[in-house]
């Protein structure tokens, strides 16, 4: 039996639809169930429904062999994990952002983030050494309100972006959700994974 | 910084308990008898190190090393492995001859924890090294000893993956040319990451022949013939070489009477810069983690002035005992629980029982608060209470 750690969330409904292309049997009420583990007997599957930001946490202590993690989670985190396959679902992109014609502070410049290890390594290799302070949500309204100068953030449309009168910078990197396993299930499991890393891909549009 | 409770101990650290102190030591017996079987001899080694020798020579990364200043200022360090301080000492006083060398250890090693708990910073490891053999039989020996040590353990479902970095190397260099080109494809497998492997090289300038045979190593897993499509792929003699090294080893763990837990994997890539050769690691069913590592490393005991080939493996007796389904301990301590009036008697009878080689407590019935609650931890309990055995 393989065990998966879905993200709950945006990703989970694209990533569902994947799997189903794929021919896994789904349920059909498996979005809306509030439950948090939830098993598929006819595809020797069980599912564990996860905070995104969690599902490497799991992957890496080997409660669930599989999860689906998008690139941002994966460099946050740094989890030993496999990360096997490029869904190309859930596309967006993470970027430096700030209020147009602002400018950096000179002494203590300031970035707020949900991605303190992402942002610290950017503005490292930018040669700039910056403080960060680190948000759960709402990133938007930091430079609104003078807590910091820069946010670094997750980026698909722009729309949250120019609601509030921010514009981007620079970018990041392209960010997709992945397929990512545990290196001992990679190993125990291997028939199991490759069966499913080949199905996946037969029906991965980039 | 905080008060400190009482009861706190500092991260990653643990006490062991009797009923995990019973399970460790019947687990750790198993593996050193059949250690000791195959003719290795256990040493020990100091718990301090100094950073610039033993520190520096290791595998273990920097920040996982705990340190500490002697009173002279060298900087030390709790050893984080054993194979670096066997090195040392093998290089240094016991590898003399040039003859093979067969040492073994059971020692706890230390590495600091700074992200999150489910993580010891002390755990034991068992494991041996035996220096001085270059043959491929020395890597088949330690491969076959360490899976019978393992199912000397009870340990049931479990793989050895095997692989060669001398071949990922090979077929790096001859495909990518030079060594710094060939540092950042190892390091997309050496983070298992298989989507920045791919995408790499695809962005490569390279023929889609070149680029194919790339990107078919993230394949080569599985049954012995692996091998074929692996010598495929590697055009120079060395790449040529690590094929025949594996194929050697196939056949040698054949005749050692080969175990079905051996599978190939030529993408294995265990620390950067450590493993000169054949490497493998082990997993079992119910662990998230490698159960232990190992390989050839022809290249450490240089650092300590003495060349010599040399090969190991390393068990983490924590995982392991997370893996055993069967930790079961048989409750065999019995209890003589006496009043004044019978104390010689007491002491008669507990001697007799421990000359047959029993395990007896021998207890003052004042010295007890609650007996129910006391009797119920011993096997059996014996009353040697009042007068000539009226009570």
């Amino acid at each position: 039996m393989l065990t998966i750690a879905m993200p709950k969330g945006r990703i989970f409904e694209e990533a569902l639809e994947l799997m189903r292309k794929a021919g896994y049997a789904l349920p059909p009420e498996f979005a809306e169930s509030r439950k948090l583990m939830i098993d598929v007997p006819e595809e020797r599957m069980r599912f564990i429904l996860a905070k995104p930001m969690d599902v490497v946490t799991y992957v890496e202590h080997g409660v669930a062999d599989l999860g689906i993690a998008g690139k941002d989670v994966l460099l946050e985190e740094e989890r030993d994990v496999y990360e096997l396959l490029d869904l190309h679902i859930s596309k967006c992109h993470l970027a430096v952002a700030g209020l147009p014609n602002s400018r950096f502070h000179d002494i203590a410049p300031r970035v707020a983030t949900k991605y303190p290890n992402i942002a610290s390594s950017y503005f490292r290799e930018q040669g700039e050494q910056v403080e960060i302070i680190t948000l759960n949500g709402s990133i938007e309204l930091a430079p609104l309100i003078g807590l910091a100068d820069r946010i670094v953030d997750i980026v698909s449309t722009g729309r949250t972006l120019k609601e509030n009168g921010l514009i981007e910078f620079e970018k990041i990197a392209d960010v997709t959700s992945r397929l990512i396993v545990n290196p001992v299930s990679y190993r125990m499991k291997d028939r199991d994974i490759d069966e499913m890393v080949e199905r996946l891909s037969a029906v991965i549009t980039e | 910084m905080s008060k400190l409770f009482m009861f706190e101990k500092p991260l990653g650290m643990r006490d062991t308990l009797p009923f995990l102190y019973k399970v460790k030591k019947r687990v750790r017996e198993a593996m050193t008898n059949e250690i000791e079987q195959w003719g290795y001899e256990f040493i020990e080694t100091p718990t301090l190190e100094y950073y610039e020798t033993v520190g520096s020579a290791s595998a273990i990364a920097d920040h996982q090393l705990f340190k500490l200043l002697d009173q002279q200022g060298h900087t030390l360090v709790l050893r984080p492995d054993m194979t670096a301080p066997i090195a040392r000492l093998a290089a240094s006083r016991l590898y003399q001859n040039g003859n093979p060398l067969r040492l073994a250890y059971h020692a706890n090693v230390f590495r600091a924890q700074q992200r999150e708990g489910g993580r010891p910073a002390e755990f034991e490891q068992i494991g041996v090294e035996c220096i001085g053999d270059r043959t491929v039989t020395a890597d088949a020996e330690v491969i076959r000893l360490m899976i019978t040590a393992l199912e000397q353990t009870g340990l049931q479902r479990f793989t050895v993956a095997v692989g060669h970095i001398g071949y990922v190397n090979a077929l790096f260099l001859e495909i990518l040319g030079n060594e710094e080109r060939a540092n950042v494809l190892r390091r997309f497998l050496y983070e298992k990451n298989y989507v920045g492997y791919r995408n790499h090289v695809r962005s490569l300038p390279l023929s889609s022949i070149d680029q194919q045979r790339l990107l078919a190593l993230l394949d080569l897993r599985g049954d012995e013939t692996v091998l074929g499509s692996a010598r495929e792929l590697v055009h120079s003699e060395r790449g040529a070489h690590a094929i025949e090294e594996l194929g050697e080893l196939w056949a040698a763990l054949r005749l050692f009477g080969l175990a079905d837990s051996v599978k190939l994997d030529m993408t294995l890539i265990s620390h950067m810069n450590y493993y000169t050769g054949i490497l493998f690691e082990v997993y079992a069913d119910g662990v998230g983690f490698p159960l232990g590592n190992g390989g050839r490393y022809d290249e450490l005991l240089e650092k300590f002035s003495c060349k010599a080939p040399a090969t190991g493996f390393g068990i983490r007796l924590d995982r392991l005992i997370e893996a055993l389904k069967d930790t079961r301990i048989e409750e065999d301590i019995e209890c003589i629980i006496f009043s004044q009036e019978r104390f010689a008697e007491a002491i008669e009878l507990a001697n007799e029982k421990r000359r047959e080689g029993r395990k007896v407590v021998l207890q003052h019935i004042v010295g007890i608060q609650d007996i129910d609650a006391y009797s119920k931890k011993y096997k059996s309990v014996t009353y040697l209470l009042g007068r000539n055995g009226k009570e």
